[in-house]
């Protein structure tokens, strides 16, 4: 046995059933009579609906009804999903409804759901639902849409504002006034959709003997959705049982969210009297599963005659999308994530949320992170090349210092909270990542490859993380009568791994044998309040949890082992689920002992000052956002002639705090890195003019694959934050955030003969193509 | 649409014999007829890859694959690769490199890999790469597949370790 589980590379216990096909993940649920349901969805951007002819589709052997909005229950009729995240700068507050009635906002909107004996019959009886619309003019470009006088996402708004985001501190005047060097840039960025590999789906049946509500669903926080399903049909929490189904393939954000699936579903069952199951399609899942998307920016970046930042103005054009299901935490996050590791004295940001009718945007892995250290990495790049210094030198120069620490930027974050970098050396981690990347001698690289007519080049980002929100996570550690322990949490995992991090935290806290812990995830029923696994913030937040609980069952444990071994608790040590005396191993008592002991006999009393129940329930609360950070390197080479960019070394420098499981935190930033690959260079979500999405498969919007995605050269710095009792913080999303910005930065460097300026992202062979002709023709020399 | 057609096949080297409605797909016969969902649906368009089993050793998308198509064929899904108390190599080194999050790729990485390595004992990591290169996985960024694909060629050529400890 290890001494510390902490910091173990220990395989994950999950493996063993998802490597054999043993996993349950929704669709492999089935309920006894089950039906199936299929969406019907708007083919329009922006339509009135006059009205819904059944008739066809209920002809249709097999076909048991067609559920539209004045088929739900009373306390859905009208209804939209909840809002979860209020803010006072929502000025329109739109947020989908459970079923359209008279409009629909975005192709893919939710009009009715056909349910059947057959998943085949009802995807048959979709096509034969009649729904008479009266299409209206939509809005379909973010820049277009938010000027006055354009076209209505929405029939009773006069405008598609959603919210105003204004932001701002110190002396941004005179910080401009006092420039030596003033960089102003627009850049378009495009951030796709999230795409786990496994699509949404729910089940519910409705419980006659217990009168519960039961819902299977692929959710990141099922807490959420039980509360939000119980107040709006006006239940108590006892009546909605919320089920994760013990596997979940993928989240990435939009299973974090609430979907008017969710609420359909259900009251599809109570309408039909069984049990109901909706699996969203891919092409579903491209149509209306929330994304991410556009993003126009216009900034003005201060810099003294050094490259010092004196101050950076911004502003930003964000495209919600039709609704705001998810308030402006995208937005948010994104304004206040742009000044990243960096010291800028003035900052100013004005962005403008606007509505058109397309699909939601909610956060994707990173959530506007990336956008914002793209952006913010973008303007230094192109400070640094104004100034004629280095882009590493650039960033050394304007770093948060360590000593600095804590370090108030001077923004509230989306917890409400001020913006506090807590702890971590950004400098320190740059400098390892060029160390790793080699990057003082790439100079002489680029000279060789130049000289053999190929492009390379190198760039290098940085960025902070906001990771651990709260309000709180919680864990349940019961050590059962057979000496077993069995953890609940809320905290739903997809893939991350939770169960083998909580077991490590357990047993090393605890004391018992890691292979006598069961972790359990994700039903309501076992665990009174859970929030739900996004921001990073399952680690920060679950571990301390786990890690205080099971200190007090401990606790319990030794009281009791001292009492039957006549001993004193500090006279006691506890390994592998056993309790024995210091210096004296063979006189002691196993857990089992301990806790057959303190499940007693029926009618005895309990010793004074000991504890019958080894179990306790922790939900810690973080007082605010806990700032991991990191940086990346990453070496391309760039085709002149085809635009392909291919990635020839990628390094990374990552701090999250105190690594539990290194084998975790290094997948994760692995696999962040390939999320943006993919946005650096492929991924785009598409539609046109009448906002119809025109990537609709895998075959037209990309995602990277094995071939594109290089190893990945890690390494860690460790920090803890002083913000939880680990010193752990989350590593969810590092991966992602400054892939973008440091790719684009070496397909620039590899392209400095044609003097190219990358202002779009995603970058696209065709687009590189452009801007390399426009570098011959500037260049006056069209061989280059 | 209601016409249905008898196939018999051996699936995981079991004989099977059933009636199917001759447009129900092969994924989907797998998955909600014979009870094996390890066969995951991704995408449904022939993509993804998280359906692929093997047919007669050679893989195939089940989604694009209809069941009357494989009649008179051996089918080979994830749960015919090994068990929870005996992974197959490629599984232990699964397990081993942390060569998967979600799982719900895994399958089919499963088994297009174990095609690759039957036809290809030793194959570089650019093979590794472009053998599923039709399989799409969002989770790992594929480093730990392709190691854990390294990994099994040891395990098939030397051995599989003894003991699979609990931390690495």
């Amino acid at each position: 046995m290890p001494s510390s589980w902490i910091g173990m590379k220990v395989k994950r216990v999950e493996d063993p059933a998802l490597l054999t096909g043993e996993g349950q993940y929704i669709d492999d649920i089935s309920r006894p009579g089950m039906l199936h349901a299929v969406a019907v969805r708007s083919p329009y951007a922006h339509a009135r609906i006059l009205g819904i002819d059944k008739s066809a589709a209920l002809e249709l052997p097999g076909v048991v009804a067609v559920v539209t909005h004045d088929d739900l229950p009373e306390q859905m009729k009208g209804q939209s999903i909840p809002m979860m995240v209020p803010h006072p700068v929502i000025t329109a507050d739109k947020r989908p409804q459970i079923l359209c009635r008279d409009e629909v906002c975005f192709v893919g909107d939710l009009v009715a759901m056909v349910l059947a004996e057959d998943r085949y019959v009802a995807e048959d009886a979709v096509a034969l639902v009649d729904v008479d619309y009266e299409e209206l003019d939509c809005a379909s470009w973010v820049k277009d849409a938010a000027e006055a006088g354009a076209p209505s996402a929405h029939a009773d708004l006069a405008t598609n504002i959603a919210a105003n985001i204004d932001l701002e501190y110190g002396e941004i005047d005179h910080a401009f006034a006092t420039a030596s060097h003033v960089i102003t840039e627009e850049i378009f960025q495009h951030r796709g959709s999230a795409h786990s590999m496994e699509t949404r789906g729910c089940i519910s049946e409705y419980d006659d003997a217990t009168g519960q509500t039961r819902i299977w669903v692929t959710s990141q926080s099922p807490h959420q959705f039980k509360g939000a399903f119980a107040d709006m049909m006006d239940l108590v929490d006892q009546d909605v049982h919320v089920i994760v189904p013990p596997d979940v393939g993928g989240g990435f954000g939009p299973k974090a969210v609430m979907w008017p699936e969710q609420f359909v579903i259900p009251a599809c069952a109570l309408i039909a009297g069984r049990p109901v199951k909706w699996i969203e399609d891919r092409r579903e899942h491209f149509m209306c599963a929330y994304q991410e998307r556009d993003q126009h920016w216009s900034g003005e970046l201060a810099l003294d005659a050094q490259g010092k930042i004196l101050g950076l103005r911004a502003r930003l054009i964000h495209d919600t999308g039709a609704y705001v299901p998810w308030g402006v935490v995208v937005p948010w996050i994104t304004c206040t994530t742009v000044p990243g590791p960096y010291v800028i004295p003035a900052y100013e940001m004005r962005c403008e949320v606007v509505f058109t009718n397309k699909v939601p945007v909610t956060p994707v892995r990173g959530a506007g992170r990336p956008q914002a250290a793209t952006f913010m990495e973008r303007m230094l790049d192109i400070g640094a090349d104004r100034v004629g210094i280095g882009r590493d030198e650039i960033r050394r120069r304007n770093f948060v210092q360590p000593e600095q620490m804590p370090y108030e930027v001077g923004l509230v974050f989306r917890d409400g909270k001020p913006v506090v970098y807590d702890s971590g050396d950004y400098p320190q981690c740059q400098a390892m990542v060029l160390e790793q990347a080699n990057f003082a001698e790439f100079g002489q690289r680029q000279r060789q490859a130049r000289s053999e007519g190929r492009y390379i080049g190198i760039g290098t980002a940085s960025y902070i993380e906001a990771t651990g929100l709260g309000p709180f996570e919680g864990v349940s550690v019961h050590v059962q009568r057979n000496g077993k322990v069995i953890v609940h949490t809320g905290a739903a995992p997809q893939g991350q791994g939770h169960q083998t991090m909580l077991a490590q935290v357990v047993a090393d806290s605890l004391g018992c044998s890691f292979k006598d812990i069961t972790v359990k995830v994700s039903d309501t029923t076992t665990i009174q309040r859970g929030v739900g696994t996004f921001a990073s913030r399952i680690t920060p937040n679950a571990a301390p949890s786990a890690h205080l609980a099971s200190n007090t069952v401990r606790e319990k444990i030794l009281k009791i082992a001292a009492h039957l071994l006549e001993t004193s608790v500090e006279d006691l040590e506890v390994e592998d689920s056993r309790v024995s005396v210091k210096g004296v191993p063979e006189h002691g008592k196993t857990f089992r002992d301990i806790a057959t002991f303190a499940g007693a006999m029926p009618g005895f009393a309990v010793p004074a000052g000991l504890d019958a129940v080894l179990e306790d329930t922790v939900y810690f609360a973080p007082e605010r956002a806990t700032y991991a950070n990191g940086a990346h390197c990453v070496e391309v080479e760039v085709d002149a002639e085809t635009g392909h960019v291919s990635i020839i070394k990628y390094s990374t420098a990552h701090d999250c705090g105190t690594i539990i499981n290194p084998l975790s935190v290094n997948a994760q930033v692995m696999g962040g890195v390939a999320h943006g690959i993919g946005n650096a260079l492929f991924e785009w979500m598409r539609y046109d003019d009448h906002a119809q999405p025109v990537t609709m498969n895998f075959g037209e919007y990309l995602l990277p694959t094995a071939p594109e995605v290089p190893n990945v050269d890690q390494s860690h710095m460790q920090s803890p934050t002083p913000l939880n009792p680990l010193g752990a913080k989350g590593a969810g999303e590092g991966g992602t955030i400054p892939a973008i910005a440091a790719i684009v930065s070496a397909i620039e460097s590899a392209l400095e003969p044609f003097g190219v300026c990358i202002r779009t992202v995603p970058v696209t062979p065709d687009a590189l193509l452009d801007l390399i002709d426009a570098g011959r023709q500037n260049a006056g020399r069209p061989d280059v | 649409m209601s016409e249905t057609w008898t196939i018999k096949c051996l699936i995981n080297e079991k004989p099977v014999e059933r009636e199917v409605s001759v447009r129900l797909t092969l994924a989907d016969f797998l998955r909600h007829e014979v009870g094996l969902t390890g066969t995951h649906l991704g995408c449904e368009h022939g993509v993804c890859g998280a359906c692929t089993v093997l047919l007669d050793g050679r893989s195939a998308r089940s989604c694009l694959t209809l069941a009357v198509q494989v009649d008179g064929m051996n089918v080979t899904t994830v749960e015919g690769l090994g068990d929870k108390t005996r992974l197959s190599p490629l599984q232990q080194a699964f397990m081993d490199e942390h060569g998967l999050q979600c799982g719900f790729c895994t399958p089919g990485m499963l088994t297009t890999l174990t095609e690759l390595l039957a036809n290809n004992p030793d194959p570089s990591e650019s093979e590794v790469r472009l053998a599923i290169s039709g399989n799409i996985c969002r989770c790992t960024g594929y480093e730990n597949i392709v190691k854990a694909t390294m990994t099994a060629v040891r395990y098939i050529r030397d051995g599989m370790p003894e003991s699979s400890e609990v931390v690495d």
